[in-house]
């Protein structure tokens, strides 16, 4: 994962990693006593990120996002035109309209992207406490001569404790908390599209997995990849099944793209694709010490959700209940959500027997009906094509996101208004937003800044 | 028979059973832990591999050097009946016949104090044809006369042993009465000094001595106990208890438990093939760090039940509640202990209901287990206080317990000395007469378990 998208090496807080700034005596996330601790050492794992990317509010943005933006598509100086649901022509894999609920919203529910949208990390803030994964406590005295040997060893210094080292197999040495994993909080950015995930606030792993790529048509235009999958916690190994459903899902759009495939086709063989691998992992005997015997004989399993832009097009694809939103440049515009879940609650609503208010109230509303594994009972990928008319956002997301932010509108709102051109920012703020609602599931989330090719240009996409 | 295809180096696995999950708030963490030893004790007299973890073993000898004494009851009361004195003597000697060529041993002739009959002045024969004729010889010269004090033969047991540079050192020990002729705190100085020392099997004979010495004896020395009601059939019992003893290959494997700082042992304990609490014989091991004697392995198979009390911490955090290791002690003073495996155990909080309410099948099995040798052993000493309707509810319980488990030879003990109404309710009558044979039974097996239907 080189090209995981890294913060620059802002002195943190030895309790919880909130950066710091010179002066400071106290965090201001978790109040420790800095003037306590000498400076942590400098090569401090950079899996320690424990606290998913505080986003905007608390850490300066390390590297400013090098979007180039499309000069024409700036929706800002744009007066906000009229619109109407049909602005957002879609097709499902038959050619025939897409059935999208949110688009009959009228423009009331609209509204532009609230400051309130970023979290902050004010400790006080949310439910859970914003700041931080470890509750920590108070240094062991009877630990003194650990810590001194760790640092003088300079091995790695649990972050839950700060005193004992950790050791081979991940848990400290002295109070045996598991340390942070690499895939607790992923972030990645390529040129036309963002991604972050993060374990959350309620798991213990991050059973979420994401691909982001980028490639290029025959014809030289650009072609921009995000796939987002959600492991099924009921299942064996959820973890793996994501991760490896969302690599052979890249790696077959990568391959099929380039040689001419039209990406609706495309993105259809590259889900079967990635259940295929997933069904492999049911094969394979699960990992020495996963003995979890209320969850075994029970393939792993894991959504899926992919968008692909190219030559104009916006193609998504997905099994479960992970999503593709549609948030115009132009928040005046109506936002939209360009899929339907394989879920009970999407049944409940599809059949009439119950309207989404009640459905997902419901304690059944995230039962699946379509996963990715080898005990799905038939594999149906949805595919579906649009043209935008007008730039916009393309959120892909699992529904650690969604369930703060259900309905189209909700999720416009939780969008930074900033985050077509700073996506990997957009992203990090959409990830607190998770958080501060409670953070109950893992979140993934990729951001797609989708510019409309410009009249004649052809491939002039902006992006290159 | 020797078996080629096996490794001549004993090597140990370590598996843990557990369910992770705990609930907000939830402390309490239980794990089975299953050690396996696989690879010694068969060897069949292929020399094994210098490499082996044993560095103290005389090369280019067949096996792990071992050391047996064997102590027998002279008691007066051995002559009632004669043929109780008769049968020990072919007993011992089927189990002198029993030595591997090379094995170090010696007999004992226990009453109110201790002889070693053969070979005498405090030393040890090596087996060969012609030592084993001389001991049986010695053992027809044996006759009952004296009391019984039994730390006296232990604490002589142990010298002889001690004096012998060997890697497993193991007694053999039958008695027909109770240790009348020493106070019992003599007698517990004595497994005291011994415990760690030698591992020891304890055998009763006939129905006049007392179930707690024997089992106690066991229990310190870390080796099994049983009766053996009917003399005749002493000598297929010493047979077999000498053939595991040259089956053992390592001696004095150590269980290591690891606990973060903050978390509270409750309890360690084994639990198959038999329950032993071992919680109370901790001894330290650097920081956070304690050792449980487990005794000599051959190729064998146990489970340790380990409860641990960890820190609450908050939903979706994830902690190493106890490493698990088995400890080979240095065979040198300044080598390391060599660890031969080891296992975690886990703490994972989650508020998924499901995962933190299903209670592990081994675990739950072997829960049971430890309380079925409890109410037996309840269950009887309610009985002898004549306290009927208590041994009814406790051997009720035992009977429900055994049934549900599988645990079919307990079910059968039990069923001597209780009517059994019906074994799912725990319905039972008390036999209006009872054996002593079959009391004495079901007190000394009652730790005896079974394992998980798989």
């Amino acid at each position: 994962m080189s090209q995981i998208h890294e913060q620059a090496s802002l002195p943190g807080c030895p309790g919880c990693e909130e950066p710091l700034e010179s002066g400071d005596l106290f965090c201001g996330a978790c109040g420790y006593d800095l003037s306590a601790v000498p400076a942590p050492p400098g090569d401090r794992p950079t899996v320690a990120i424990t606290v998913p990317a505080p986003s905007a509010a608390g850490r300066a943005p390390a590297a400013p996002v090098e979007w180039p933006s499309a000069s024409e598509t700036d929706s800002s100086d744009l007066p906000a035109p009229t619109h109407r649901p049909a602005d957002l022509p879609g097709t499902d894999s038959g050619g025939r309209p897409l059935p999208t609920a949110d688009q009959a919203q009228g423009p009331a529910a609209v509204r532009p992207a609230a400051p309130d949208a970023v979290r902050s990390d004010r400790p006080d803030d949310g439910p859970e406490g914003a700041s931080g994964d470890f509750e920590l406590a108070a240094p062991d005295p009877r630990t003194a001569e650990h810590a001194a040997a760790a640092g003088a060893t300079g091995g790695k210094v649990c972050v839950a404790c700060r005193s004992g080292r950790v050791d081979t197999d991940g848990y400290c040495e002295n109070c045996g908390h598991a340390q942070p994993r690499e895939r607790d909080h992923l972030e990645r950015e390529l040129d036309s599209v963002a991604a972050v995930s993060d374990r959350g606030l309620r798991h213990h792993r991050n059973e979420d997995a994401f691909a982001v790529s980028s490639t290029a048509l025959p014809d030289g235009s650009p072609a921009v990849v995000a796939i987002v999958c959600d492991g099924v916690s009921s299942a064996t190994r959820p973890d793996e099944a994501s991760a490896a459903a969302a690599t052979a899902a890249n790696e077959a759009l990568l391959e099929s793209l380039p040689r001419g495939t039209h990406p609706q086709q495309a993105m259809h063989e590259a889900i079967l694709a990635a259940s295929e691998a997933v069904n492999a992992l049911a094969q394979e005997p699960g990992r020495a010490g996963e003995q979890d015997p209320h969850r075994h004989q029970n393939a792993p399993a894991c959504t899926l959700v992919g968008a692909v832009m190219a030559g104009g097009l916006l193609v998504v694809g997905w099994v479960g209940d992970s999503r593709v939103y549609w948030v115009p440049a132009d928040r005046t515009g109506p936002p939209a959500r360009l899929t339907e879940d394989d879920s009970w609650a999407a049944q409940m609503v599809a059949t009439g027997l119950m309207n989404e208010a009640e459905a997902y109230a419901d304690e059944r509303a995230h039962a699946i009906t379509g996963w990715l594994g080898a005990d799905a009972y038939e594999l149906e990928p949805h595919t579906a094509s649009f043209k935008p008319d007008r730039p916009g956002l393309v959120v892909v997301c699992t529904d650690g996101l969604w369930n703060y932010a259900e309905a189209a509108t909700e999720m416009a709102a939780a969008v930074p208004s900033d985050a077509y051109e700073r996506p990997l920012h957009g992203a990090q703020v959409l990830v607190g937003h998770a958080l501060d609602g409670g953070g109950h599931d893992n979140v993934t989330v990729a951001l797609l800044p989708f510019a409309v090719p410009s009249p004649g240009a052809g491939s002039a996409c902006g992006t290159t | 028979m020797a078996n080629f295809s096996k490794s001549n180096v004993p090597r140990f696995s370590v598996d843990v059973y557990q369910n992770a999950y705990l609930p907000e708030g939830g402390r309490e963490v239980n794990a089975i832990v299953t050690v396996t030893s696989t690879g010694g004790g068969t060897t069949g007299g292929v020399p094994l591999a210098d490499a082996a973890p044993v560095s103290t073993r005389t090369p280019g000898r067949a096996g792990p050097s071992a050391a047996v004494v064997l102590m027998v009851d002279c008691s007066g009361s051995m002559d009632y009946p004669p043929t109780k004195m008769r049968n020990a003597r072919d007993a011992t000697a089927a189990a002198i016949d029993t030595l591997r060529d090379g094995t170090q041993f010696a007999v004992v002739a226990g009453t109110h104090v201790a002889e070693d009959v053969y070979p005498g002045d405090g030393r040890l024969a090596t087996a060969d044809a012609s030592t084993r004729a001389r001991a049986k010889e010695a053992l027809r010269r044996l006759s009952a006369g004296g009391g019984t004090a039994i730390g006296t033969w232990l604490r002589l047991a142990d010298r002889l042993l001690g004096a012998a540079e060997v890697d497993i050192r193991h007694g053999i020990l039958l008695t027909d009465g109770r240790n009348e002729h020493e106070a019992p705190e003599d007698l517990r100085a004595a497994l005291e000094s011994c415990a760690g020392r030698f591992t020891c099997d304890a055998r009763g004979v006939g129905t006049d001595w007392e179930v707690k010495e024997v089992t106690a004896i066991a229990s310190a020395l870390l080796g099994t106990a049983d009766i053996v009601a009917d003399p005749t059939g002493l000598a297929a019992d010493f047979t077999r208890m000498m053939e595991n003893a040259m089956g053992k290959e390592v001696a004095d494997v150590a269980l290591r438990l690891w606990t973060p700082v903050g978390v509270e042992i409750v309890f360690v304990k084994q639990v198959a093939p038999t329950v032993a609490d071992l919680t109370g014989r901790r001894t330290g091991a650097g920081p956070r760090a304690g050792d449980y004697p487990t005794g000599s392995w051959g190729d064998e198979s146990r489970d340790y039940h380990v409860c641990v009390r960890v820190p609450e911490a908050g939903i979706g955090q994830e902690m190493l509640a106890a490493r698990v290791s088995l400890i080979l002690p240095a065979t040198s003073g300044d080598a390391a202990p060599q660890t031969l495996s080891q296992g975690l155990v886990r703490a994972v909080w989650t508020d998924d209901m499901v995962a933190s309410t299903s209670i592990n099948p081994q675990v739950a099995h072997y829960t049971g287990q430890a309380e079925l040798a409890q109410v037996i052993q309840q269950g009887l000493d309610a009985r002898k206080s004549g306290d009927f309707d208590g041994a009814t509810a406790k051997l009720g319980r035992a009977v429900q317990l055994a049934s549900a488990s599988g645990n079919a030879d307990t079910a059968k003990l039990l069923s001597k000395v209780v009517d059994v109404v019906d074994a799912a309710t725990g319905t039972v009558r008390l036999k209006a007469r009872v054996a002593d044979a079959d009391e004495m039974t079901l007190e000394t097996r009652s730790t005896k378990t079974v394992r998980v239907k798989k």
